[in-house]
């Protein structure tokens, strides 16, 4: 494919252009890196301060009660407030993290230069889009400032709890309306930045560069964005409805007779169960959205450090492409018990269930890529076969959950929970730790720490299955989510476990301060890198570290190889660059 | 590194793995019905899966122990096969195990949700709101008081908001706070929600419904072991959701009629 | 396999981008019927009315609007240098212009025709037919809207002051406001039989 010559934007003049109101890819993927960043960190505190409470529910926390004097009066944090730091931990890392870092991250700053561009096909556009979800996320951060606090419907935000206004509970008033106004925000930014990268990866490719030959991480960060086009697609109305709800009068998701704060109210008609539909008929492909980016970038770096090609990859891509069709299909497992018609229960848990094999067909391809191999075990690698091991544990608890007669014990409890952390808040996040030790040397021109980046490997990884896996135990045990204290009688004999996991968690989050001092010493002043460290053969290897502001110097690269020629030899040793010319593949 | 992720990797899978066997926490003993079916669906999808889990787990430490490079000219060598007993192995075994627990559990479900109650249940209304659960029996006259969302009152326990100076049926209506239910009798609970959603969870019966604002939804379920246990909300439905809940007691038929008749003289 | 040869004509990004935003729109107003379909179906409180007839003339405007913008886009694509040329035909762009007011007329309409509802006492909060009205219009009004700003700045770029080397997509612009004609004849067809 020929690039269109149209596509010519000369170097930015100035501190503004270049550094903060960029029109390069790569500038505005770092910014989503760092949003994400923040969000990440500002979510961890969060749940730190969630399973301190769970754990020591009277002990007071040194410095909240200043913070938030009404949401913690001294110290010690109230039910309430409680839901409002679960309902911000959720919404912060689902949007925020999850499909900030590794889509509109890495992937606005490596898709333009896997396919050979200059770069995305709309600049504006894109430059828009993260200011538009940079607003999303101050607005959402300003209900922690505003009214009586941020919403406690969860990141689900069912009505009508999340749709009758105040009279529902604190954060119920304006923290709620600025969630839906953020949500909406952010469903606008997310869309126009998927219209990118799909037009990126039709139009833009440089010659030889087929779509067979692109990168799996490319792959994936386009089919991430179809399913985006669709899920965002849905969400937006749905929320526009919600604040309609709150704020105009109307009554989509509110029916008759609600009696709140013995407050009769004045709505009638409306479906909470609609809802719930429209929300999990984004949400479903939404989680998909957060790990897809990961089984690309997993893919993408797994043979680099195997040093023989991914098994199976055409067989990969089937998957990824079945996987992002079914999503679509499978949106009311999360509703089993919510009331609607039970034999729709078993028409969704039938593709619920189908999933299970393209996801256990890539895990498959996964480990049949180390069988044979000569690996190294640097950082990123490590993260590339922890993923493994955590997918296998997140995606095993979905295998119950997926059945509605199990799920009738087993739903609202910490096996959900488990579940969707380990596939959600490990798996993703190993993508992300591995795509960011991966490609630090080429975005930062330097490179990071391999022995604090080990350190972070070993802490995170035997911490992360001290905190999750025993959530499963407790929801064997029937322990329900989303409480604040556990007073119930059955509960009790469970604190213990909790408190285990509290601790394995502020362990966990402490492991992280070395990834930020690792990244921040790195990006100030971190040993120069070269083009190509990995010895890895797509475009992005082919270019500078950092690559310069057109990516490939004004000379777009000419592509005479696929991504997965490792493990043979030629010239330069036992892989073949994508836009080497020698003729000679990998044999 | 690779022997420490392979032992790292073992270890983790064999400590998980025991601990879910051992049943240290499980499934408190069941009391219903239905319940047996769904513990046999539980402990063969925990088997199954559990074998993928360790399989899974094993494979990729022997693989990164084996497999690390040892800078002796090796070359790397494919997977046997290649690609095709990998999807062979997820499409056949999966897709069987799949098949064969979809047969069984829809049928399980389907017995629990979609079958209609016995005819002679016992009815009871269930209300759920912030932050509690109220039980209405329907009195000597066998039928219920309609509800009049607009005249609850907290205050004075007209908590389904009834009318008994205009509506004879609602009279005899006897609501209390917990669940009295005779043992080995087929019971029909009507969820209604006051305010938002909420949830019906007894671990020990092994059931689980949402209670939905506007709708009024039936659940049905047999008791086959005296005792009292907690009914908790699992939906969260606002700052007291972590306190919300009454009791069920089971009770035998005789002291079931006695204790309803105490209700009853209390309304 | 891979083929080295190169496509006959170069690929329009600003082509593909639309294509891409009508595949999102359709879906946001296909999650939007469909939330009105389980209302109207949940509840007996749909309480139907009269659309204004006004929304008739509105549409004939968006229509007629449509022609003028694809005469104009025949012209100019006929000129012997293509859109990128510095010297478009003046009654090409004489088209776009009234393309414009057209399109303006359209949005004018609209709001005209919200106030006769309004006069009739049908606002926002009435009745859940008289929310997804205001709900349907207004969004795609505001698309609409959008639309009228692609073709200000495909006007700004088809001047002869306009810097060269980047083509404006006017062919991208006029796909998208054919498929607001589209989208807007399809929800006059579910407002009228439902609402």
């Amino acid at each position: 494919m020929t690039q269109t010559t149209a596509h010519h934007h000369a170097p930015p003049q100035g501190f503004l252009r270049t550094h903060v109101f960029s029109l390069d890819h790569k500038v505005i993927g770092k910014q989503y890196l760092d949003l994400a960043l923040v969000a990440v960190c500002t979510g961890m505190v969060l749940s730190w301060l969630m399973r301190f409470h769970l754990a020591w529910p009277e002990t007071p926390i040194p410095g909240l009660g200043r913070v938030s004097p009404t949401g913690a009066a001294g110290g010690v944090i109230t039910p309430e407030y409680y839901l409002a730091l679960m309902t911000m931990h959720g919404t912060l890392m689902v949007f925020f993290v999850l499909t900030t870092a590794p889509f509109a991250g890495f992937g606005n700053y490596f898709l333009p230069i896997q396919v050979g561009a200059e770069d995305m096909a709309f600049p504006r556009i894109n430059m828009t889009s993260f200011w538009v979800t940079l607003v999303a996320f101050l607005v959402l951060v300003a209900a922690f400032f505003v009214g009586d606090g941020p919403p406690l419907s969860g990141w689900t935000a069912y009505a009508p709890l999340s749709a009758v206004g105040k009279d529902a509970g604190p954060g119920q008033g304006v923290g709620q309306t600025l969630w839906a106004v953020s949500i909406t925000l952010f469903c606008v930014a997310q869309l126009l930045g998927a219209l990118n990268f799909i037009t990126t990866t039709l139009d833009l490719r440089t010659k030889g560069m087929s779509l067979a030959r692109m990168p799996y991480s490319t792959w994936a960060w386009f089919i991430t964005s179809v399913i985006g086009l669709i899920a965002f697609a849905v969400l937006m109305p749905a929320c526009i409805l919600l604040i309609l709800d709150r704020v105009a009068g109307t009554s989509f998701f509110i029916p008759a007779g609600l009696v709140i704060s013995d407050r009769l109210q004045p709505h009638s008609g409306g479906s909470p169960l609609l809802w719930q539909h429209l929300f999990w008929f984004f949400g479903h492909p939404e989680v998909y959205i957060a790990i897809l980016p990961g089984f690309g970038i997993i893919s993408h770096i797994l043979p680099v450090f195997a040093r023989k090609p991914l098994l199976g990859p055409r067989v990969l891509i089937t998957c990824l492409v079945a996987i992002a069709f079914l999503s679509y299909t499978v949106w009311g497992h999360h509703m089993f018990l919510s009331g609607m018609n039970p034999f729709s229960a078993t028409l969704f848990s039938v593709p619920t269930l189908i999933i299970t094999i393209p996801a256990t067909i890539v895990t498959l391809l996964w480990i049949g890529t180390i069988y044979g191999a000569r690996l190294r075990f640097t950082t990123p690698a490590l993260f590339c076969l922890g993923f493994v091991s955590v997918f296998v544990s997140g995606g095993i608890s979905g295998f119950f959950l997926a059945q509605p007669s199990i799920d009738t014990y087993l739903h609202g409890t910490y096996f959900v929970v488990g579940h969707f952390h380990f596939v959600m808040g490990v798996a993703a996040m190993f993508g992300i730790f591995a795509g960011t030790y991966f490609w630090a040397p080429k975005m930062f021109g330097r490179l990071m720490s391999e022995t604090l980046g080990k350190w972070h490997f070993w802490l995170t990884f035997i911490g992360v299955y001290c905190v999750f896996m025993p959530m499963h135990y407790l929801g064997l045990a029937g322990n329900v989510r989303r409480y604040s204290a556990f007073t119930d009688d059955y509960l009790k004999p469970m604190i213990p476990l909790h408190r285990f996991i509290t601790i394995a968690a502020l362990f966990t989050g402490a492991a992280q301060l070395i990834f930020l001092f690792n990244l921040v010493r790195t990006r100030l002043r971190g040993p120069k890198a070269p083009d190509n460290p990995w010895e890895a053969t797509t475009l992005e290897w082919s270019t500078t570290s950092p690559p310069p502001f057109d990516n490939f110097g004004g000379r777009p690269p000419v592509v005479h190889h696929g991504p997965n020629e490792y493990g043979g030899n030629s010239a330069a040793g036992d892989y073949v660059m994508q836009a080497s010319p020698d003729s000679a593949g990998v044999a | 590194m690779g022997k420490l992720f392979a032992v790292v990797v073992v270890l983790i899978t064999l400590v998980s793995a025991a601990i879910f066997a051992s049943h240290i926490w499980w499934l408190p003993v069941d009391i219903s019905a239905h319940g047996p079916a769904i513990d046999r669906q539980l402990s063969e999808t925990m088997v199954t899966s559990g074998a993928l889990f360790v399989l899974s787990q094993l494979a990729l430490a022997v693989f990164a122990w084996r497999y690390g490079d040892r800078r002796d000219g090796r070359k790397v060598t494919a997977f046997p096969g290649g690609v095709t007993p990998m999807v062979v192995l997820a499409v056949v075994l999966v897709g069987a195990e799949i098949l064969a627990l979809t047969f069984v559990g829809s049928k399980v479900w389907a017995g629990i949700y979609q079958a209609p109650p016995d005819p002679n249940s016992l009815q009871i209304d269930v209300q759920a709101e912030q932050f509690a659960f109220y039980f209405r029996y329907p009195g000597a006259d066998g039928r219920f008081g309609s509800v009049h969302p607009e005249r609850i009152d907290e205050a004075s326990g007209n908590f389904f908001g009834l009318d008994p100076a205009n509506d004879t049926t609602a009279r005899d209506d006897i609501v209390v706070p917990t669940l009295g239910i005779p043992v080995n009798r087929p019971v029909l609970l009507t969820l209604r929600a006051k305010d938002v959603n909420h949830a019906f969870y007894v671990p020990e019966l092994r059931i689980q419904q949402d209670f939905v604002p506007g709708l009024v939804i039936p659940l049905h379920f047999t008791a086959t072991d005296t005792g009292k246990h907690e009914i908790v909300c699992t939906q969260l439905c606002g700052l007291g959701h972590y306190n919300m809940r009454a009791y069920v007691e089971v009770m035998s038929q005789p002291q079931f009629d006695q204790w309803l008749k105490e209700r009853a003289a209390e309304q | 396999m891979s083929r080295t040869t190169t496509q006959p004509s170069p690929p329009q990004p600003a082509r593909t981008g639309i294509w891409i935003a009508i595949g999102t729109i359709c879906m946001s107003f296909a999650a939007l019927t469909s939330a009105m379909v389980v209302r109207q179906s949940g509840a007996p409180d749909w309480r139907h009315f009269q659309l204004p007839s006004l929304l008739y003339v509105n549409t004939v405007v968006l229509l007629a609007s449509s022609g003028t913008l694809e005469w104009s886009r025949r012209r100019i694509a006929a000129i012997p240098g293509g859109p990128g040329s510095l010297v478009p035909p003046l009654q090409g762009l004489f088209g776009l212009y009234i393309t414009l007011a057209l399109g303006l007329l359209f949005v004018t309409g609209q709001v005209i025709a919200w106030r006769q509802l309004a006069a009739q006492g049908l606002f926002l909060a009435t009745a859940p037919s008289s929310a997804f009205f205001y709900v349907f219009t207004a969004l795609h009004g505001v698309h609409v809207v959008g639309g009228l700003g692609g073709l200000v700045y495909v006007l700004s770029r088809l001047r002869p002051t306009a810097s060269p080397g980047r083509p404006a997509p006017l062919g991208a612009a006029a796909l998208y406001w054919h498929f607001m004609d589209g989208l807007w004849l399809y929800l006059l067809v579910i407002l009228a039989t439902r609402v």
